[in-house]
């Protein structure tokens, strides 16, 4: 907090009123998402469970958000750039009030930091877990390649997302439930974005043509892993989504996109989990440890910090 | 002024015991306003001599543009953003794919052509898509229904 009567060279200083930090304190100065929110637990549901559950979706929706945001400054047009953004910073909404759910099903869900640290439950879940603690499938943490691979990888996750969230609708979990409705329509439009530019970019040039057919290889092998039941979710019946049930309708969707952009569903295999583990189980590739150092990397530097 | 009330994100002003409760509800799951308008209307109802405020979250029903009031659509027309026109369809079964872009005209909230065109979906903020008006060479924000 800024005492007003100092004076400094901040040129922002000037922008904000005496009383108005909020505005400007993007990062511990987070009220709680769920502020006012009932986070009760739902009768018959296991709080461990449904917060295992909700680091799956929110993980889903985070690493997703990461990359997105590696287009800011990187993307072949200013429009795309704002669009990648907005689509980003969606899902991390989504993310923060899923971690949020997480943190107020099961309370020791979430690392311990030095006492008298000012961060919050949403933060310390999201830089102070390890690889292994995060539960997000692989597909989204993939590096992201050119355009066309982030289009195609993108197609791919709303379509699913959208699926999933539409039937956490009806959650039994009121929370989640909630959250759900709102994220419907916002994955609405990021999968039609997707959709657009996926056709565009095929119906292109040869280069854009060659490139989404590549774009499609390159997430491909990590689609198979997005309709594998996990037992926290068997473990969850009508609170959480199957999400098996999803199959047919992502199935239907991308026919659409692949009919309208005249490309072939690709065969390539699916990959392999590893001792029949993968995302879900904190089983990540490669490219994970990388994605979490440049995310983490100064959270961890600062555990007491406050920004 | 288009006021939050305008825009449909407060839901409601109660008192819980000598509490004054202030609810409202986040446009999209990512507002990064929502911080601020909660922080200013803690600190207006403080200076307002109101000592005892709590600002509270609803989640559900999730916000829609329906609830935005006709003042406030006039108000952000005046402004030079293109209001919401209907609200999105509530649907149950799967969501259509939509390929083509919205054949929809909206008016230029400048001069009030119709031919204009969508530049982007995604604008400036969460809640705004991009377009311009092939009339008046300007481009507008538009409030898209959500």
């Amino acid at each position: 907090m800024t005492d007003p009567s100092t004076h400094t060279d901040n040129a922002y200083e000037s922008l904000a009123e005496a009383d108005d930090d909020a505005r400007w304190a993007y990062g511990t100065g987070f009220d709680d998402p769920l502020a006012g929110v009932d986070t009760s637990l739902p009768a018959g549901v296991d709080g461990t469970a449904l917060a295992a559950y909700c680091l799956m979706l929110a993980d889903d929706a985070l690493i997703m958000s990461q990359r997105l945001a590696e287009w800011s400054t990187n993307a072949p047009e200013l429009e795309e750039e704002v669009a990648l953004a907005n689509i980003g910073l969606d899902l991390l909404g989504q993310a923060r009030l899923l971690l949020a759910r997480a943190a107020a099903a099961d309370a020791p869900c979430v690392p311990a930091l030095p006492d008298g640290s000012p961060v919050p439950a949403e933060d310390a879940l999201t830089y102070f877990r390890d690889e292994r603690e995060f539960r997000n499938v692989r597909l989204v943490e993939a590096a992201n390649g050119d355009f066309a691979a982030s289009t195609a990888r993108l197609f791919c996750f709303s379509a699913w997302r959208l699926g999933i969230l539409q039937r956490l609708r009806e959650s039994s979990d009121p929370v989640l439930a909630a959250v759900a409705a709102k994220g419907v329509k916002e994955l609405t439009y990021h999968r039609d974005y997707a959709a657009r530019w996926l056709v565009t970019l095929a119906q292109g040039t040869d280069e854009s043509r060659r490139r989404m057919v590549d774009g499609l290889a390159r997430s491909w092998p990590y689609v198979g892993e997005l309709f594998d039941t996990h037992p926290v979710e068997s473990s969850l019946a009508g609170t959480a989504v199957d999400p098996t049930d999803v199959r047919a309708e992502f199935d239907d969707a991308l026919a659409t996109v692949l009919g309208a952009a005249a490309l072939e569903r690709p065969d390539a295999p699916f990959a392999q989990s590893v001792g029949g583990k993968a995302g879900r189980d904190g089983v990540h590739t490669e490219t994970m440890g990388h994605l979490l150092a440049e995310m983490q990397s100064v959270a961890r530097a600062h555990p007491m910090g406050t920004w | 002024m288009v006021t939050i009330d305008d825009l449909g994100i407060l839901r409601d002003v109660s008192y819980d015991g000598a509490t004054l409760v202030v609810t409202i509800t986040p446009t999209y799951s990512g507002c990064p306003a929502i911080g601020a308008i909660r922080a200013d209307i803690d600190a207006a109802l403080r200076g307002a001599g109101f000592d005892d405020v709590d600002v509270r979250t609803a989640l559900h029903p999730a916000w829609t543009t329906d609830w935005v009031s006709a003042e406030g659509r006039r108000k952000l027309h005046e402004h030079g953003i293109s209001p919401p026109t209907h609200g999105a369809t509530a649907t149950t079964g799967p969501v259509p794919l939509t390929l083509s872009l919205p054949t929809r005209l909206l008016t230029c909230p400048r001069c009030g052509s119709s031919d204009t065109r969508e530049t982007s979906h995604f604008g400036s903020t969460a809640c705004k898509s991009l377009h311009r008006c092939r009339s008046c060479g300007e481009p507008f924000e538009h409030v898209k229904e959500l």
